[in-house]
Formats: C-alpha cells, sequence, structure tokens
C-alpha cells in the first residue's frame, strides 16, 4: 500500500488547516453560505435533508486496517455509530455537525486519509479494481498509476473550478470491474505491439439524465507522459465545456457535441504544446510509487483444498469468494447487502471487527467496492472458515456477491436533498422478497441498481436491471430498465414502459426473472438472455 | 473599476485601461487587454511583445475558463502583468497564483491577514504550473 512521505502529509495537514481556517470563517460570519459551500464541497461536506454529511475519500477503494479503524472510530465519535460506503468506494457520514469536521478531518489525517475533493466542480477521487494487485487476469496493477493521478489532480490549480464534476477510473485487465467506459476519463493500461506498457485513454463517459460510453480517445500513451495527457483532457474541456446549463456540462456533453474527432484533435494540439513545459513526472516517480505496492509476502506450498463440511461456510465460499493470483489464497468479499438491510451501511462495530480481521488474515488490506461490499484480498484459503465463522457472527456472513439481494442503491429520498424517492426501502423490499421466494440462487448473477433520481448514483444505466426513482404528479414512482452492464460488454439499460409504485416494482422484477427462468439456454446469465430475446417479451410479461 | 490589492511585480503599474480583445486586435497601440471567459487567450500570443498588462475577468469565481487562460499565456512567454479581476475571493488567490496571475484586483477589498494566510497555505505545490515553484516530485527525485 502507498505510504505517505514528509510532503504528501504535510499537504494533508495544510488542507485541515486551510478548511479550520474556512470554518472559522463561515461561523464567524465573514464567508456566506453561497461561498462557502462549494469550499465545503471541496472537502466533502454536503448539507443533506436532516444533518451535513461528510465524504471520507479512499483512494482507488483501498484502506489499511488502521484507516479501516480510524473510520469505525469515527462513527462512533461523530455520527450515529454506522458509516454508509458508497458507489465511489468511498464512505460517507450521514449525521456530522459543522462544528465538528475540521475535527474529523484532523482524525483522518492522522491515517493519512482525507476528504480532499470528494465533492465539487473538480477532479474527484480516482476510482480502480476492487481485486487490483489479488487477480491473475490483470496485466499490472493499475493502483501505482491512480495514485500518480491522485497527487497530479490534488489540489491542481487549474482544474478548480470545472464546468462540473469530473471523475477518472484507472484499470488494467480485460475485465472491466471499475466501470471504467461511465467515467469522464476511463484509463485502460495495455501493452503496444512491442510490448511496452502503456495507457489507453477513454474519454466521455458517464451516467446521470444523458448517459454515454465512453469513445476511445488514443490507443495507447506512453507511461511518461500519462500526466501530460491527462492535463491535454482537462484542459480542452476546462475551456470548453459548457457552463451555460448545469445538465450539459459534462464532458461526455463536449465531446458528444464536437465529435470524437474533433475533441481529440483539439486534445492532441494541447498535448504537443504541454509537452515542451516540463509538467511531467519522472518515471523515477512512479518507480517509487510502484515499490510500495508490491506483493505482500505470500507464503508458498499452501494447500488449496478447502474443508467444505459446513454447508453454510461452503455456500459462502462458492458465492463470495474469488481465485487469487497466488496458489492457497482467496479472494474474500464480505457483503453489505443483508437481507432486509441498507445496501453499504455498516455499524462502526462491524467496521473495526474487519479492520482487526484484515489485520489477522488479509496482509493488514481492505478494499472497498464499487458495488458497496468490502474485500479482503488476500486470506489463505486454510484461514477461510475462520474469517468466515467470525464475519458470521457479527452478521456480515450474507452469501450472495452479485445475486440480486446484492443490490447496489443510492442513499435516495431518506437523505438526499436531490432525490425525487427513496431507494433504500425498494432495495429492503426487492431483498426480502427474494429471501423469501427462495428464486436468488436459481437466478444466479443478476446486478441490481437503484437511483432515487436522474443523477444517477446508483448507477441504475448499468444494471441487469436498474431503478429510477421519478417524481410522478407528487407520489414516489418507479421507472424500471433491463440490460445495463458496467463491464468490458458496457451497454446502458432500456425502460420498459410505464413506471410502478413501489410494490409494483417489486412485483414487475419478479415477473422478468420469471421469465428468465423459463427462457434461459444453458448457462446464460439474466443479462445473456435479454440480450438474445430482447425487449418484448419481457414487456408481455410485466405489463400482460 | 476595483482597485488592484495585491501586486507581486516590481515595475510601474500600466496606466493604460484595458480594451476588449476585439477592440485589442484594432488598436495597434494599445498594451493593455481584458479577457472575458469565453476570449480564447491563444488569440493574444501574435501580440505578446506589445503587451504590458493582461486583466482576466471572473464574474463569478466558479467559472474556471480564466484559470486555463492564464496558463495559456504564461506557457507562451508572456511576463507582464496578469492580473485577475472581478470575484477574486480569499480562497481563490493561491490557486490563481499558482497559474501566473500576479495581480489581484477583487471586486470586494478581501481581508488582508486573511488574503496573506491564503496566499502562504501550501508547504509544497503536487504539479508543475510554471509559476516557479518545483513539484513534490522534483523535490523527491532532486538529486
Ligand atoms: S441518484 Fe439522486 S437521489 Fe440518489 S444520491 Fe444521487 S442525487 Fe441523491
Amino acid at each position: 500500500m502507498y505510504k505517505y512521505d514528509s510532503y504528501d502529509q504535510a499537504m494533508v495537514d495544510a488542507r485541515v488547516a486551510e478548511f479550520r481556517d474556512q470554518t472559522r470563517r463561515r461561523l464567524e460570519g465573514h464567508l456566506t453560505e453561497d461561498q462557502f459551500r462549494p469550499l465545503r464541497l471541496m472537502n466533502g461536506l454536503y448539507l443533506q435533508l436532516h444533518a451535513y454529511m461528510l465524504r471520507v475519500a479512499v483512494p482507488y477503494g483501498t484502506l489499511s486496517s488502521a484507516q479501516m479503524r480510524m473510520l469505525g472510530d469515527i462513527a462512533d465519535k461523530y455520527d450515529r455509530g454506522y458509516g454508509h460506503f458508497t458507489t465511489r468506494q468511498n464512505i460517507q457520514y450521514n449525521w456530522i455537525k459543522l462544528e465538528d469536521a475540521p475535527d474529523i478531518l484532523a482524525d483522518l489525517a492522522t491515517v493519512e486519509m482525507h476528504a480532499i475533493q470528494t465533492s465539487g466542480n473538480c477532479i474527484r477521487n480516482i476510482s480502480s479494481d476492487q481485486y487490483a494487485g489479488a487477480v491473475a487476469d490483470e496485466i499490472v496493477d493499475p493502483r501505482p498509476y491512480a495514485e500518480l493521478l491522485r497527487q497530479w489532480s490534488s489540489f491542481h490549480p487549474e482544474f478548480l473550478a470545472l464546468p462540473r464534476k469530473f471523475k477518472i477510473a484507472v484499470i488494467a485487465s480485460e475485465t472491466d470491474r471499475a466501470a471504467m467506459r461511465l467515467h469522464d476519463i476511463g484509463i485502460k493500461l495495455v501493452r503496444n505491439a512491442a510490448g511496452e506498457l502503456g495507457a489507453a485513454f477513454y474519454v466521455g463517459g458517464g451516467m446521470g439524465r444523458t448517459p454515454m460510453i465512453a469513445p476511445l480517445i488514443r490507443e495507447f500513451v506512453p507511461l511518461d507522459q500519462l500526466i501530460t495527457y491527462s492535463e491535454a483532457c482537462l484542459r480542452v474541456y476546462n475551456r470548453h465545456g459548457r457552463r451555460d446549463n448545469k445538465y450539459k456540462a459534462r464532458i461526455k456533453i463536449l465531446v458528444h457535441e464536437l465529435g470524437k474527432e474533433e475533441y481529440t484533435r483539439q486534445v492532441e494540439a494541447e498535448f504537443a504544446h504541454l509537452l515542451n513545459q516540463d509538467i511531467e513526472p519522472p518515471l523515477a516517480e512512479l518507480a517509487r510509487i510502484k515499490a510500495q505496492f508490491v506483493d505482500p509476502p505470500f507464503a508458498a506450498g499452501l494447500p488449496d483444498a478447502v474443508d467444505r463440511s459446513d454447508p453454510d461456510f461452503a455456500l459462502w465460499v462458492d458465492r463470495n469468494t474469488l481465485a487469487h493470483k497466488a496458489p492457497g489464497y482467496a479472494v474474500a468479499v464480505v457483503s453489505l447487502k443483508p437481507v432486509g438491510g441498507i445496501p453499504g451501511d455498516a455499524t462502526a462495530d462491524q467496521i473495526r471487527l474487519m479492520a482487526d480481521l484484515a489485520r489477522e488474515y488479509s496482509f493488514d488490506e481492505l478494499r472497498v467496492t464499487h458495488a458497496q461490499n468490502i474485500v479482503f484480498p488476500h486470506v489463505r484459503k486454510a484461514d477461510l472458515h475462520a474469517l468466515w465463522s467470525k464475519l458470521e457472527a457479527a452478521g456480515l456472513g450474507t452469501p450472495n456477491l452479485d445475486q440480486i439481494g446484492d443490490i447496489i442503491a443510492c442513499p435516495g429520498l431518506d437523505y438526499c436533498s436531490l432525490a425525487n424517492a427513496r431507494s433504500i426501502p425498494v432495495a429492503q423490499k426487492i431483498s426480502e422478497r427474494f429471501a423469501a421466494n427462495g428464486k436468488q440462487d436459481a437466478i444466479g448473477e443478476l446486478k441490481l441498481k437503484i437511483s432515487g433520481c436522474i443523477n444517477a448514483c446508483g448507477h441504475h444505466h448499468a444494471g441487469h436491471i436498474g431503478i429510477l426513482g421519478v417524481d410522478r404528479k407528487g407520489t414516489e414512482n418507479y421507472q424500471l430498465l433491463l440490460g445495463g452492464s458496467e463491464g468490458a460488454d458496457c451497454s446502458l439499460g432500456t425502460i420498459t414502459g410505464p413506471g410502478f409504485s413501489e410494490d409494483g416494482v417489486v412485483d414487475a422484477i419478479e415477473k422478468a426473472t420469471d421469465l428468465y427462468l423459463e427462457q434461459r439456454q444453458d448457462g446464460e446469465r439474466f443479462l445473456d438472455t435479454f440480450r438474445r430475446i430482447g425487449m418484448a417479451p419481457f414487456k408481455d410479461k410485466i405489463y400482460g | 473599476m476595483a482597485d488592484v490589492q495585491f501586486r507581486f511585480r516590481d515595475d510601474e503599474p500600466v496606466a493604460d485601461p484595458a480594451v476588449t480583445v476585439d477592440a485589442f486586435g484594432d488598436q495597434t497601440n494599445a498594451s493593455a487587454v481584458r479577457l472575458e471567459p469565453g476570449d480564447d487567450a491563444a488569440a493574444l500570443i501574435p501580440h505578446l511583445e506589445r503587451l504590458r498588462l493582461v486583466e482576466v475577468n471572473f464574474p463569478v469565481w466558479t467559472d474556471g475558463r480564466g484559470y486555463s487562460a492564464a496558463r495559456t499565456l504564461r506557457e507562451a512567454g508572456y511576463t507582464g502583468e496578469l492580473r485577475a479581476v472581478g470575484d477574486v475571493l480569499i480562497d481563490q488567490l493561491n490557486q490563481m497564483r499558482r497559474c501566473g496571475f500576479d495581480s489581484f484586483a477583487p471586486s470586494h477589498e478581501l481581508d488582508a491577514d486573511d488574503a496573506a494566510a491564503a496566499f502562504a497555505r501550501w508547504p509544497h505545490v503536487y504539479q508543475a504550473t510554471g509559476d516557479g515553484r518545483p513539484a513534490i516530485w522534483a523535490l523527491r527525485h532532486a538529486q
């Protein structure tokens, strides 16, 4: 894992001091709320329906035990004893007092954490593959490149007042586990014909009210031009992105309106100019960062066999663990989606328990996934039973990874001031319905995602099944979408037709999955069957 | 016209009024120009040798186009005065300075102590922006 040096620490400490000063000026009345709002947003502090919400950055989703423990302590000390893991691989606290916010940031800084640029019209926390460094299909660990970009984007003076928020994801495998092409910039590490490592740039993807899949604008950027190319992409956007309408201000609209060719031409011209400006860190800096992401000391000669005599444990192993690149190890995923629970929520005690278990069983490391779950990336297979037993005892053993109960849901109308409808109760009803009817297992992989409004924080466009909360004449109404995917086979869901009430949408989903169970051919997932037979039979089943 | 409150230059301030980009193209003796957010800073590059003052207007501070305009001019070799005018607030002073601004005429006078603290806020910087400060990566690999 990346460790701060004295420079990194000094920057984060300076940020805490700056925010403390800004908060003081606000509380003393020197800053109006209008002036303060963008400043607190740059530090992840939102005003929600009932209280302030603080969003803490988890760069590329990687956490140490000490950091995880601090997240639990903050939940106890400043919130109501729980935290909410988000679709941006971050954590949010929903009940924060403004006066406490500078102290929380100071506490975070003691474990090399911050809330810098987790909100606002700036470059946000960089996301990446949740299984980076643990699975065999990546060509390199993408996180050092994400860290290089983290430092470049932190307090970048030219890009702190962009037309709109800006999200970057970095991956390094064919299997896209980070929805890379649904980001403002998606970077995929690749090898060129000569075998050299470089980066493919996809620019102009995003969800929200106009979802778009990012086009490839450059197949290969050499590693020693990564920052320069990123800067060129951003400068063209900062100058020409629309500022007349916030719904058209994301880079996807610029790329769409200019056309990919013209946007690319402008980026290439800016890039050629910036290459002479000496803004690129030397490769030695990348090497310095990479050295901190070396593999932990995996033991050799460990057994691969797992004792499956306990059926509950065997089920969890089948559902919630994945193959690891090192023999004798597994990747274990904690589902934060218990039946009837709030997706992504964990109590302070659960967070601290996971911190302790990571120290004991996973080389001190955890990951947050964009599906709002927690990963133990490097667990000895021989330790899986012990790990599972302790998780299970704490209510963290739900065996439903990537199943219909493993729902992504945004906070919705229970917390969010922008929401049209509640997301959490719908998620709870669906998970309860499919636990009760026993169909969850038969259905297998099914990614269900819920957003409480068109802003799409719950990624509904990219769900095999997506639900979008809308306001229909003052009542909450839900549109249903089918056929989205965030993976390498990225696609956007299509609306089935007229919307539903809260219970109606649960019924409609059961009908859709019943049709799938009738129609599927060997090995097909819900998504595959939908792609093969199309929308019409689903419409008939749902509305017929 | 608001007064210049902070200036990081030793030369004499330019007395001429800043003209619009359109007027500047016609008035071949003008030495001061004012850029609005939608203006293309690169259009001034052919005229750098007669330019002594560029004002960059920030009608609202959340419109950050002026930052790119400033860097474009500095990267092209402009060494004259680069002045941020308009909605210039305490918390943007530092990033403006980093993008090459060396004078500031906020529409509302700023608290001098808060401004001094803001200019001195960052012990180091992560990026090379041409403002003369070495990036942290350069310090790390100095020897
Ligand atoms: S999708 Fe809408 S309701 Fe949900 S968190 Fe985002 S803004 Fe709020």
